[in-house]
């Protein structure tokens, strides 16, 4: 990289780093995340990624308000989570490291751009002296570098204007950082010239700025060592790196093809469900049809009217949504036409915490409709599991005609982590057959079509989409006739379809549950959805100190697992870490009268795996003294 | 209006369910019925190809009439519901039915958003000025000062003119008409149906229970000569039993004037292509209320680009740019490495 001779610095070898980019929204720091994320995939290292950005577009430069930050944790060892504390934090002014410090381990690497600390962002932050020389930054080993300065002077040669000199600093940082971990410079450098291409100046500017970061580690005496984190033993194959709300949008994409039903999303913009929109948007030649609708409403209204057209109706929204979209899903519910709702829960209530997730729309799922109204509700635990799940929602939605509730949350939707790419000929057929002919008779012996005839396995009935010859027939929201599916009011009749109605969706095919880690524990961890990883790496340390933990996760939470009741009334304890207040303690409770315990946190960011770990450490300490 | 070259494979009674007709005897929504029913088999389709679409109401129960396919959604929806479906089925031929409470009051946002983008359906609002399913209480076409359930010292809402919030809503196809002439509704309809976008009809209809004879001033058979209006494209707005009758316009506002007292090159021309709107605005803004003259007929249809052909056109662009859907491609589109 660079002319002059490079100093020898120790390569030191280390298992795992959390790095944290932290600066203003436009700072670039997810950019930079982003990439420095890519390089370490193609290395081997197993990752997990945790974006963090501010609801405002821009909030005002320099402020508290306006940081985003971006954590990313690479590995030789296999990951579950974006990990609890960073052990670098990257800080590019002063309100990103009043924002983000607490956050850094205790001893961490503290690199920050000391140009940016000048009086008024110092002001800005709400610091009264500066942190940089005040003791603030005792505790961690602090590599003050001039960002801004250095990044000035590398991009001078290519005549950027100097109000646009400093942007390129976040280069500035990868490439620093890149030295650090001993990343390669090539691919950034390819990944400069296709992101801007085009724009000479800037790839120009940029690729200074980069080469700048990684010569100043090399060259400037102020850091000890950098640092090799060596390939994780992933399992052979294929990877790329997806997040939650990617691996949704392309799972229900794909559920279109093996079910060989064109696709139709009705969707009205909302954080953080937004990308899914975006994404099934830019997949026009599969034959997708997105629909941005007026309001949420009509987004699941559309999709209901699809649906009957014959198309693989999804719609995708976040909690807001969810609600207004409650009458609609009834109708859906009475209809009994398939339907795919996509739920990325953020912070509530009200408009709450838009970019931060919650789990707290478990309950909503389940009965936030009028009346009598189920339908069944399904969760991912990762972001490449968001696939997995989409299928598999599609799958019931197919079967039995009823719309499915997918609840994936904020955190799922943006983090990222390796996916072993499927193979496409392994994934399941989930296609239904049309409804083609009569399935009845009337008094005079002539054939007729029984909109509410129902399979008498699945209970599901019969779609019969327009354009079919003779099959005519009308569904509507008032209760309906057995059978015939005629307007009814009759008093029997109403029990039977309100039963019938909860038989089908108690009756969907639900694999039983699977108990990881010690099965024979006195312990187990009951999770749902996005802790999955937290709980998961919990259970690796808790076993690490001696403990047996048992860990039962729920992909389907609408209906349970047949075996859920048996499996976690052989446990002494159950605990389960939910961000609510405890909705699934609440359903398995009184689902199963087990005396479930609450791990609660509801403050916008996801559980630790330290968070998770303390608190069944208690409860197992607890037992054993009993 | 209908091609007689065409011969029907359908006859009315093809179109009936074998639903027993629930409304109110002597309600309006009767006669559309018919002339649905009987306009059908002159459109060149099938029942297994039309859908009927309803939100809540009394006009809302019109599918279960009628032997199509028929959803019968909630209440306002209806125009949302159609447009998915139209969109993900432009081969079929999508109306909409309801009432001036499901529409423009509930379902407001649907209706003026289903206009603006101009998707293949054909809405018919059944304009009575009441809540009738839920037993007379104020809609917004009441007029002010209504007396009702809910209004016991009268409305104090301005209603809407529902022709003047489709126009306002870039409509390309706005018509009214009324239930006491069924030859007219079936011109009317035919007119919409042959509409290649969203067509809007607003249909007088009497409410003979909580409404009743709101519409007469205009709809009565022997006031109708002097206050209906009727609309011939290319024709001088002309009316009355002798053409005495007639609307000109009058620096930007119409109005109603003696055919003796102006030239007969000073009355308005109805031209119901013309792309601005302003004076299928002005006349339907003619009338007060149906009490004075008002226009019936086709007050615009314009040739604007249909939203689900559209929305085909750039699946198939999408194609030639991107290729077919391959779903291993797209699951490396984003990079990939071995491990």
């Amino acid at each position: 990289m660079t002319d002059t001779a490079s100093r020898e610095l120790p390569l030191q070898e280390i298992d795992e780093v959390i790095i944290r980019f932290a600066g203003d929204s436009g700072d670039g720091m997810q950019l930079t995340g982003d990439q420095f994320t890519s390089i370490s995939a193609a290395l081997g290292n197993d990752l997990s990624t945790l974006p963090e950005f501010p609801a405002e577009i821009r909030a005002p430069q320099g402020t508290l308000a306006g940081v985003s930050a971006f954590q990313v944790r690479i590995s030789d060892f296999d990951i579950t989570t974006p990990g609890d504390a960073p052990t670098v934090l990257v800080a590019m002014n002063p309100a990103a490291l009043k924002a983000q410090l607490h956050n850094l381990a205790q001893g961490g690497a503290l690199i920050v751009n000391t140009d940016a600390f000048n009086e008024r962002n110092l002001e800005k932050a709400g610091y009264a002296s500066n942190p940089l020389d005040d003791g603030t930054l005792d505790d961690y080993r602090t590599y003050p570098v001039p960002m801004s300065q250095i990044t000035r002077d590398a991009v001078a040669e290519h005549g950027v204007k100097p109000r646009d000199a400093e942007r390129s600093k976040n280069f500035f940082a990868l490439g620093l950082i890149s030295w650090m971990y001993t990343r390669p410079v090539e691919p950034t450098l390819e990944f400069i010239n296709t992101k801007f291409r085009g724009r000479t100046q800037v790839i120009d500017a940029n690729t200074s700025a980069f080469k700048a970061g990684y010569n100043f580690g090399e060259t400037a005496e102020i850091f000890e060592a950098h640092y090799e984190v060596k390939p994780a033993p992933l399992a052979p194959g294929e990877y790329t790196n997806v997040n939650g709300n990617t691996a949704l949008a392309w799972g229900c994409i794909v559920a279109g093809q093996l079910a060989r039903l064109p696709v139709f999303l009705g969707s009205y913009p909302i954080t953080p469900a937004s990308d899914i929109l975006h994404e099934m948007s830019m997949k026009k030649n599969f034959g997708v049809r997105t629909f941005q609708a007026e309001d949420e409403i009509a987004a699941a209204a559309s999709a209901v009217g699809a649906a009957f057209g014959g198309a693989l109706a999804f719609t995708s929204t976040s909690g807001p949504g969810l609600a207004l979209k409650g009458e609609t899903l009834s109708l859906a519910v009475s209809l009994e036409l398939p339907l795919v709702v996509l739920d990325i829960q953020r912070g509530g209530p009200s408009t709450g915490l838009p970019t931060k997730p919650e789990q707290a729309d478990l309950m909503m799922a389940m009965y936030g409709r009028h009346s009598e109204s189920p339908l069944p509700v399904v969760a991912p635990r990762s972001p490449a599991d968001c696939f997995d799940v989409a299928i598999e929602a599609c799958r019931i939605a197919l079967k039995y005609r009823t719309p499915v509730i997918v609840l994936s949350d904020g955190y799922l939707a943006n983090s990222s982590e390796p996916w072993l790419l499927p193979d496409v000929d392994s994934l399941p057929d989930i296609g239904v057959e049309f409804a083609t002919g009569f399935n009845g008779t009337n008094e005079d012996g002539d054939g007729i079509f029984l909109p509410y005839l129902r399979d008498p396995e699945t209970l599901a009935r019969p779609w019969a989409i327009p354009g079919t010859p003779d099959l005519m027939h009308r569904v509507g929201g008032i209760e309906k006739e057995d059978g015939t599916g005629n307007i009814s009011y009759e008093p029997e009749n109403h029990q039977l379809m309100v039963d019938l109605r909860q038989a089908k969706v108690d009756g969907v095919d639900v694999p039983d549950v699977e108990v990881a880690g010690d099965v024979d524990a006195d312990l187990a961890v009951l999770g749902w959805g996005s802790t999955w990883g937290a709980i998961d790496a919990a259970a690796g340390r808790l076993r690490e100190a001696g403990f047996e933990v048992a860990h039962v996760h729920l992909r389907h939470l609408h209906p349970l697992p047949a075996n859920l009741g048996d499996v976690l009334g052989r446990y002494r304890a159950v605990v389960c870490p939910e961000m609510n207040k405890g909705q699934l303690c609440d359903i398995v409770r009184a689902r199963y009268l087990i005396d479930v315990e609450h791990i609660g946190k509801i403050d916008g960011v996801p559980f630790t795996t330290g968070e998770v770990t303390d608190a069944v450490r208690k409860r197992l300490e607890a037992l054993a003294t009993v | 209006m209908t091609d007689m070259s065409f011969t029907p494979t359908t006859q009315p009674g093809d179109w009936a369910s074998d639903q027993e007709v629930r409304w109110c005897p002597g309600c309006g929504d009767y006669s559309i019925l018919t002339a649905l029913r009987m306009l059908m088999p002159s459109l060149g389709t099938e029942p297994r190809n039309t859908v009927f679409v309803s939100g809540i109401g009394c006009a809302a129960r019109f599918p279960y009439y009628m032997n199509t396919y028929g959803i019968h959604g909630i209440h306002g929806r209806a125009p949302a519901i159609a447009t998915g479906l139209a969109m993900a089925r432009p081969d079929l031929d999508v109306w909409v039915i309801g009432g001036d409470g499901d529409m423009l009051s509930i379902g407001g946002n649907h209706l003026i958003h289903a206009l603006r983008r101009n998707v293949k359906i054909k809405l018919l609002l059944f304009n009575n000025q009441i809540y009738g399913l839920t037993k007379g209480q104020f809609s917004p076409t009441s007029e002010i000062g209504k007396v009702t359930k809910s209004s016991p010292m009268g409305s104090l809402d301005a209603p809407f003119n529902p022709l003047a919030v489709a126009l306002g809503a870039e409509a390309s196809f706005v018509a009214r008409t009324h239930d006491m002439d069924r030859q007219h509704m079936m011109d009317t309809f035919q007119r919409a149906h042959a509409h290649d976008g969203a067509a809007f009809v607003e249909v007088f209809q009497n409410c003979n229970v909580f409404n009743d004879g709101a519409f007469e001033g205009v709809t009565k058979k022997q006031n109708r000569d002097a206050n209906l209006i009727p609309l011939r494209d290319g024709e001088p707005l002309r009316f009355g039993a002798d053409g005495e009758f007639g609307v000109i316009d009058e620096a930007g506002c119409a109005r109603v004037v003696h055919t003796a007292d102006v030239s007969d090159e000073q009355l308005l021309v109805h031209d119901e292509a013309k792309h601005d709107p302003s004076t299928a605005f002005m006349l339907a803004r003619l009338a007060r209320g149906p009490f004075e003259p008002t226009p019936i007929g086709v007050f615009r249809a314009v040739r604007r680009s249909e939203y689900a052909m559209a929305t085909t056109r750039q699946l198939a662009a999408a194609q030639q740019k991107q290729g077919a859907a391959d779903i291993a491609q797209m699951l490396r589109s984003r990079g990939t490495w071995f491990v």
